[in-house]
């Protein structure tokens, strides 16, 4: 058994185990579920010191499954998915630890739920064929579909409807189109799911558009894109907060995943007939999102706005389609992950004391809970991408990508970077400065030992990657340049411009400029 | 020194460190550590900046921070040449005296050792600015340096005001930054690299020129705008006297607002090589600084009005520079930062010993502070640039900078003229006459040494700081500091003389209206309501930005949520309806044709079975008459 089945199945068998625990022992739940998912963690880290970059998919695991129709157990991982697995492992984790004082009522059935999740997730990660991938993308809808209809808040039952029938619809599409491909490769060979084989096919431009948009409706609600964007701001504030941490922090991962993963480069040139609509629909969800913020008086759904936001930029760093922005990319879904899981973890916390996540319920508890309000603060900075935290590395790569290729488009994406400032920094005025309105929020706990424990390593994760994030990009970008090889080989390129403008414009003369810049007279 | 000069941020750094990891209860411990560490740096600071002082070469020292791939290389590192030596001076020299002076200041405040954790995050990151060899690693600082702003200014957050003049300070000074960071964009699309050496030689050899070097130095200038709260993003400034007034004095004094005008003399190259972009520069400056110079004149709060000069001054620095008077700018730049660190530092005294801010509840108050009275005049006497203090030299250069160019010269002049006005105005107002509020008079005290000595040595580097500018140095500030080619200063006697001039008659208005009462302030003011009553509320600048800006961009907000709800998961929701709809319709269609029709064959069934179950009805005499019918028709039809 591979390492990876391991991370896969490892969390389902604990599951199954929870559910046939005896209900006198369900307050064990919680520890048996921080075991489980703490030794997922610590089997994942294998992964990361034993991934060697730019060698394509590792860890490969290759098994018959359904050979009549080609249907293979297979899986790998590689630049664009590693760290995606590592971060599902560590929230997972972190989920998991912070639910002890949050979730009382059936225990099992709720950590079970979070550990099928996790399961799902890694399965869909790890797929490389891609009838496996979309068994996965469709099971990881189930035990979240229980984590917010049962343990989310007051609208939970209209919420996380809205979420699996949407994602649901999207991706019926998509699974034509999966079928479709399977016909396709039946007709000239053996049919085969396997996405290697997949990506050698040549299929006509104009079939490739339609292909492509199959799968991009799909991923873009996932995402989710402006304007499928909806169901997410329900979804996150009716979800219990180790739901919302998943959800934030891995599962619209799955989207931009997806488009990295199968859309673009299965499909280069469906990518490229409709690659303006991305670039627009980025733009316009970075602003659109950040505008929605300010307006929030709930917590939760400024964060779910503020993910919108974010996400846009993911897919702008994608648009660009040279390695600045992909890596900016690859990397800022790992950022996104990590400050809003934690910006969720930290909006649970509060509500726990509290039970209310309005805006206007709080107001001058910095004086009150000060490590809280340090912590938030941090966390807050870098959803801003203040520089020295994650969320300016991610940023500042992406724009970097992508002002090469469209300077006005992303120009008015920088607005969102002031934008997000605004809304943050005003939600952080009104929440945690100025005096203590209320009588009741005079005697709030601060962090706890637990609690603490549960969102330091993200803050030492947002400082980390902020300050020196080669180790992450190193493992991430050999394999973009895979990556982008493949997408730009087949026919024009598809980043809307043509070659020849892109190349003067990017790589500009670096022998010239920058080796003098290395210091060999420094040190005099 | 110079090798190890990367250690110079590294110290208030550790001290950040070790104060919010493990100090943080002991608040002398705390302070300690924190002015140990910028001891540290003040005297490795000093010793970088003597070694370099007339050593041309410029030092540099990299890493690479990121290198994947010749389209992805970002190395940071250090740079020291005149200008980063002189900077050095400046932040270490003013850090350390504020770290020394709010032993006193903060003593009794409740979050002694957060305040000193800020205070060492801030040195940090302003000493990395003025280090950095790149722009890259100066914009990280550079919103570093923004943090801890944002952070000591909003230090007493509970007061609504404090909070939210940081929350405005750190997003006005964002949409600044927002022009920075496309200049980034366009600086590294064009030439490729962010690092100093690398973009200056590409605009050198016209890699990039023309329209778009236009268009990138007014992005970084944009930077600059609101980081040294030009016009129109000055409105931050001011507000931002919410803070504790050591922290004022440090940042928004000396050297955080500098470091736009270091921003614009860093890329000199730039602005040398795009002209419309340094007038537009140089117009900026003059109108921030006569337009700040003249709120200057009316405000009543001891800390506003020294807000309003420092507006005002870094126009003149900024003006200077796109003027070319790369020496005038720094230049004032330095002395500046002495003699208003110092009158800052000095309001903080006396703030401490009145409890008040405004100078109407004070006066006559040299009597009971005399060091913080004299330090003050004689900060007053050098930004109203009086023979032989520092600013005298530096304002004299600033001048030189403008010649041929009328319209700056005479607004120049008139700025000196306000600026010699409004301080003496409130030296005399503070320090002189009778006392207005004679209870907060009978109160007051000197304030203690660790205040008053860093008053006294920032008194004599405002007086000698100057002198390394004489025109007639061997080695003078222009030869170590300078852009392209080490110089020496014109001295203009005659302009000397008249900037001197215009000077003193603003120190003489001054004294007849504050301080002999020959003229009546009320008279003047009844004189000219209008304009007292547009300088009072600073030319309605704030107000303006809420009915144009604010309130639309929340309207609008609002109409998108208003949208987000109703068009898009009014779609969603819609299209949800109509399935269900749909499936209504279905039930229906179907409970009444597919499930009729299954029931209408059973019913027919059913009905067809009723007829023909006569047919068997189980009695013989019926199946006999049927038999005998069936042969009756069958021999018919034969």
């Amino acid at each position: 058994m591979g390492i990876l089945t391991f991370l896969i199945f490892w969390p389902a068998l604990a599951a199954l185990v929870l559910l046939f625990l005896p209900t006198r022992h369900a307050h064990r739940a919680g520890w048996i579920a921080a075991a489980t998912a703490a030794i997922e963690w610590i089997a994942s880290l294998w992964l990361w010191f034993g991934f060697v970059p730019g060698s394509g998919f590792q860890f490969v695991e290759h098994a018959q499954w359904i050979p009549r129709f080609g249907v293979a157990y297979q899986l790998g991982v590689d630049g664009i998915s590693l760290l995606l697995v590592l971060l599902t492992t560590l929230l997972t984790l972190i989920g998991v630890a912070s639910s002890f004082s949050a979730i009382s009522a059936s225990r099992k059935g709720y950590y079970a739920s979070l550990l099928l999740l996790e399961t799902g997730v890694i399965g869909a990660f790890c797929a490389t064929d891609v009838f496996l991938f979309y068994v996965f993308w469709e099971a990881m809808l189930v035990p979240m579909y229980f984590l917010i209809g049962v343990w989310g808040g007051e609208r939970r039952i209209y919420a996380t409807i809205k979420f699996v029938l949407y994602t649901m619809a999207g991706s019926l599409l998509m699974l034509v189109a999966i079928i479709w491909m399977y016909q396709y490769g039946a007709r000239s060979g053996a049919g085969t799911f396997n996405l290697s084989d997949w990506y050698g096919y040549s299929i006509p431009p104009s079939t490739q558009v339609w292909l492509f948009a199959a799968f991009a409706l799909a991923f873009a609600i996932k995402v989710p894109m402006f304007p499928f964007h909806t169901w997410l701001p329900d979804a996150h504030v009716q979800a219990p907060a180790a739901g919302s941490v998943m959800l934030a922090g891995v599962l619209l991962k799955l989207g931009t995943y997806g488009f990295f993963r199968f859309a673009v480069p299965l499909f280069p040139q469906g990518y490229a007939a409709l690659a303006d609509t991305i670039w627009v629909l980025a733009v316009v969800g970075i602003v659109y999102g950040a505008v929605m913020t300010l307006i929030q008086s709930d917590v939760k759904s400024l964060i779910a706005y503020s993910s919108v936001s974010h996400l846009g930029f993911v897919m702008l760093g994608l648009s660009a389609m040279n390695l600045i922005g992909a890596s900016g990319s690859v990397l800022q879904q790992i950022n996104h992950g990590i400050s809003t899981g934690a910006l969720f973890l930290l909006v649970g916390m509060i509500y726990e004391r509290r039970h209310t996540r309005q805006i206007d319920d709080y107001g001058g508890i910095y004086a009150v809970v000060p490590v809280f309000t340090s912590v938030f603060l941090i966390v807050a900075l870098s959803s801003i991408g203040l520089p020295g935290t994650n969320g300016f590395v991610g940023e500042f790569l992406i724009l970097l990508g992508a002002f090469a290729v469209r300077p006005i488009f992303t120009a008015v994406a920088t607005v969102g970077i002031v934008l997000a400032a605004g809304y943050m920094l005003w939600m952080v005025r009104r929440v945690f400065f100025g005096t203590v309105t209320r009588p009741e929020n005079e005697h709030i706990r601060d962090l706890g030992f637990r609690e603490l424990a549960v969102v330091v390593p993200l803050v030492i994760l947002i400082i980390w990657v902020g300050v020196y994030p080669r180790p992450f990009l190193d493992r991430i970008n050999p394999d973009l340049q895979n990556w982008l090889q493949r997408v730009h080989a087949s026919g024009p390129c598809p980043c809307g411009i043509n070659k020849t403008t892109a190349s003067t414009l990017v790589p500009f003369d670096t022998t010239g400029a920058i080796h003098p810049a290395s210091g060999q007279d420094g040190g005099g | 020194m110079i090798q190890t000069a990367w250690l110079i941020p590294i110290f208030p750094l550790v001290a950040m460190a070790a104060i919010v990891l493990f100090t943080h209860r002991h608040r002398a411990l705390s302070a300690g550590i924190s002015i140990a560490a910028v001891s540290l740096s003040f005297l490795w600071g000093w010793s970088v900046a003597v070694s370099v002082w007339g050593d041309p070469t410029v030092h540099r020292m990299s890493f690479d921070w990121l290198n994947l791939g010749e389209s992805m290389y970002i190395p940071i590192g250090i740079q020291i040449d005149g200008l980063t030596g002189m900077m050095l001076v400046v932040v270490t020299t003013v850090a350390l005296m504020v770290q020394i002076y709010s032993l006193g200041y903060m003593r009794d405040d409740p979050r002694y050792s957060r305040y000193y954790a800020y205070l060492s995050l801030f040195t940090m990151a302003m000493l990395t600015l003025v280090l950095a060899d790149n722009f890259f690693l100066m914009f990280v600082s550079w919103e570093l340096v923004g943090l801890a702003s944002y952070l000591l200014i909003g230090f007493w957050f509970e007061k609504q005001s404090a909070a939210d003049a940081g929350k405005k300070a750190f997003i006005t000074t964002r949409l600044g930054d927002l022009g920075f960071i496309l200049g980034l964009l366009l600086l590294y699309t064009g030439c490729g690299t962010l690092t100093f050496q690398g973009v200056f030689s590409a605009v050198d050899s016209h890699v990039l020129s023309g329209g778009l070097l236009t268009i990138a130095g007014l992005c970084l200038f944009a930077g600059a705008v609101g980081k040294s709260a030009q016009v129109p993003l000055h409105v931050w400034l001011p507000d931002a006297m919410e803070g504790p007034t050591p922290v004022s004095a440090l940042i928004h004094a000396a050297t955080m607002v500098v470091a736009g005008v270091y921003l614009v003399a860093r890329s000199m190259s730039i602005f040398l090589a795009a002209d419309r972009a340094a007038m537009v520069v140089a117009w900026i400056g003059i109108i921030t600084s006569v337009m700040a110079a003249s709120i200057g004149l009316v405000q009543n709060d001891i800390k506003r009005v020294l807000a309003y000069s420092t507006v005002s001054q870094l126009g003149y620095m900024i003006m200077a520079l796109g003027l070319g008077g790369f020496t005038a700018g720094t230049f004032h730049l330095m002395t500046h930062a002495f003699f208003k660190a110092l009158l800052f530092l000095g309001a903080g005294s006396v703030i401490h010993a009145v409890h008040t801010n405004d100078i109407r509840e004070m006066g006559g108050l040299h009597a009971k502070m005399k060091t913080t009275s004299i330090t003050f005049l004689i900060a007053a006497l050098a930004i109203a640039g009086v023979f032989p203090l520092s600013g005298f030299w530096s304002k004299d250069e600033i001048v030189a900078a403008t010649l041929g160019h009328p319209i700056f010269t005479v607004l120049t002049l008139a700025v000196a003229f306000m600026t010699a006005f409004y301080m003496f105005r409130l030296y005399f107002l503070t320090f002189t006459g009778k006392p207005r509020d004679q209870h907060k008079f009978d109160h007051a005290h000197e304030s203690p040494k660790t205040m008053t000595v860093p008053l006294q040595i920032l008194a004599v580097l405002s007086v000698v700081s100057g002198w390394i500018g004489l025109p007639w140095l061997e080695h003078g500030f222009s030869s170590v500091v300078f852009h392209e080619h080490p110089h020496h200063p014109e001295f203009h006697v005659v302009w000397a003389f008249i900037a001197a001039l215009v000077g003193l008659s603003g120190i003489g208005l001054a004294y007849m209206m504050y301080y002999k009462g020959s003229i009546d302030p009320e008279r003047v003011r009844a004189r000219a309501t209008g304009l007292y009553t547009t300088l009072l509320n600073k030319y309605y600048f704030d107000e303006a930005y809420s009915v144009l800006f604010v309130r639309p961009y929340y309207t609008m907000c609002r109409g998108w949520f208003w949208f987000d709800q109703h068009a898009i998961d009014g779609a969603v929701n819609g299209l949800g309806r109509v399935s269900v709809a749909w499936s209504v319709f279905n039930r229906w269609f179907d409970e009444t044709f597919v499930d009729g029709a299954v029931n209408g064959v059973g019913w027919l069934t059913r009905g067809f079975g009723a007829i023909v179950r006569h047919l068997q009805t189980g009695r013989v005499q019926n199946y006999a008459f049927i038999v005998f019918a069936a042969l009756v028709v069958l021999w018919l039809l034969q």
